[in-house]
């Protein structure tokens, strides 16, 4: 474990971590776009007047969640590439295949969301003459943050997690299948839990202050009703730079 | 005056939730200016015909005119937003914007009113309620009196001519029903206010009533002008009502 020559070993092939992490975030970041873009309308198809577009929005969530994103993965790259479609990488393969998967997930955190905000919101905005897409946007999505943070945090570092799934499905190019490439290759072998602690680590480096960030930005908004009943039992003692301090949690204590 | 005073027309409104009838064919105008007040025992459909008026709920049949716009689903938000404004039992004031953001809102989304006008506006219908001092306070740190004078100072910044009123002070604590009251009738002194109030308040009623509908069953069973009502009604289920309502 503490061989230095091991962990040479590591060192002189750091172009395939980096590679393989730049991958990884290529694929996560739009994948990402995707699944946000997917579940937003397949959340809002969930919570919809409309019968067939809540069956739609269902069928398409309930099939998603209840099959392994490695199959559904596998089924894309192989179904696309025998069907003879030039230029389908695994980069694009993984992008799509994570945007359909963590697109089910997503619009089931944001109806839940949606869902979670009391009828009168939008029956009040509806009463002032808002429509349905004006009263989503300014009254019921906002609302919806706070509840939905946390979640769709946890839907980003597993979309990450599950570029992994990409090792079966085309390859080659993502963190997972380069660590693993330099694990079990001829040269690097030797150094193979070596390669995986650093493959790990590297996750870990990305995914945890994403974890810490939501933690923070939920408290803030948390921290922020509480400000409110600050300024209401002194409204003229508290300035905005104060008010600042309370809600980024800094002041309060001195 | 002819057509245009009909402010609200309803004609053979029905209304069904599932295999329950809540309305079962309502005929009822409401002239400019005029107040309304409509009274029925609770489950009599009175809460679902306000909220007919502006669409909350859609009939099942029947048609809806509000200033000669006939009222449809697509039309709903046009028609509310130029003619009618509502306050609700729950109050329902926007939790994440601030009293002010409340109340400036709508006029600048939906009325493309400058934000600095807006607030002119809103700042002098918060001081009418009597609640300038909170412009910049969340409503979740007020009282359920001043959330709901905060609501009707929003229905009031849309300045349209019709407020609907529904049960707007059933849920709140006894103490706190007189001060929401003052100020729906304070504002029934303006003849231009064309008000529909569904209350259990038989004393609102009497002093700001032009004219008392009651509900009962979905149906209209009786309407008057509040002498009438409260002297010498007619129909025995209103007189068995009132009996209960009034000690």
């Amino acid at each position: 474990m503490f061989d230095a020559e091991k962990w040479g070993l590591v060192w002189t092939h750091r172009q395939t971590f980096i590679d393989g992490t730049i991958s990884t975030l290529l694929m996560a970041l739009f994948g990402l776009a995707l699944a946000m873009a997917i579940g937003i309308v397949v959340g809002l198809m969930a919570t919809s007047h409309t019968k067939p577009l809540r069956a739609i929005a269902r069928v398409y969530v309930e099939i998603i969640q209840n099959t392994p994103v490695m199959l559904q993965a596998l089924f894309l790259f192989y179904a696309v590439t025998f069907a003879g479609v030039k230029g389908f990488s695994a980069l694009i393969c993984g992008i799509i295949a994570l945007g359909i998967y963590h697109g089910a997930y997503i619009s089931e955190v944001i109806r839940t969301g949606i869902q979670s905000v009391p009828k009168g919101q939008s029956e009040a905005a509806y009463s002032q003459g808002f429509g349905q897409i004006a009263t989503m946007a300014y009254i019921v999505l906002p609302q919806t943050i706070k509840i939905i943070l946390p979640p769709m945090v946890n839907q980003v570092v597993n979309l990450i997690k599950n570029t992994s799934c990409m090792f079966l499905a085309g390859g080659a190019v993502d963190l997972i299948s380069r660590t693993n490439a330099f694990a079990v290759g001829e040269g690097t072998g030797s150094a193979a839990g070596q390669g995986y602690i650093i493959g790990g680590v590297i996750f870990f480096v990305i995914c945890f202050p994403l974890s810490m960030l939501a933690s923070r930005w939920e408290k803030k908004l948390k921290a922020r009703d509480v400000a409110t009943v600050t300024v209401r039992k002194k409204p003229d003692d508290v300035t905005d730079a104060e008010l600042d301090m309370i809600i980024s949690g800094k002041g309060g204590e001195s | 005056m002819g057509k245009d005073s009909k402010m609200i027309r309803l004609e053979d409104v029905h209304k069904s939730f599932g295999d329950l009838e809540v309305l079962k064919g309502i005929n009822l105008h409401v002239k400019e200016g005029e107040k309304l007040v409509i009274i029925g025992p609770s489950g009599s459909g009175k809460s679902t015909l306000i909220r007919c008026m502006n669409y909350l709920e859609e009939p099942t049949s029947g048609k809806v005119y509000v200033h000669n716009h006939l009222m449809s689903r697509k039309r709903r938000a046009f028609i509310n937003k130029i003619h009618s404004s509502m306050v609700f039992q729950q109050f329902n004031l926007y939790p994440h914007l601030t009293v002010l953001e409340n109340l400036t809102l709508a006029p600048m989304k939906l009325k493309k009113i400058s934000k600095a006008e807006a607030e002119q506006t809103a700042m002098t219908y918060l001081k009418r309620v009597g609640l300038e001092e909170k412009a910049n306070v969340y409503p979740t740190t007020l009282s359920g009196g001043q959330q709901q004078r905060i609501a009707i100072a929003r229905a009031l910044t849309m300045q349209n001519r019709v407020i609907f009123f529904d049960e707007p002070t059933s849920a709140l604590d006894p103490e706190m029903v007189q001060e929401v009251l003052d100020v729906m009738i304070e504002l029934s002194h303006e003849k231009n206010f064309t008000m529909v109030v569904v209350t259990h308040e038989m004393g609102f009623a009497r002093e700001v009533a032009d004219r008392i509908v009651f509900v009962d069953g979905g149906r209209i069973l009786e309407e008057g002008t509040p002498e009438h009502f409260f002297t010498n009604p007619e129909n025995e289920r209103t007189k068995a009502f009132l009996s209960k309502i009034i000690r």
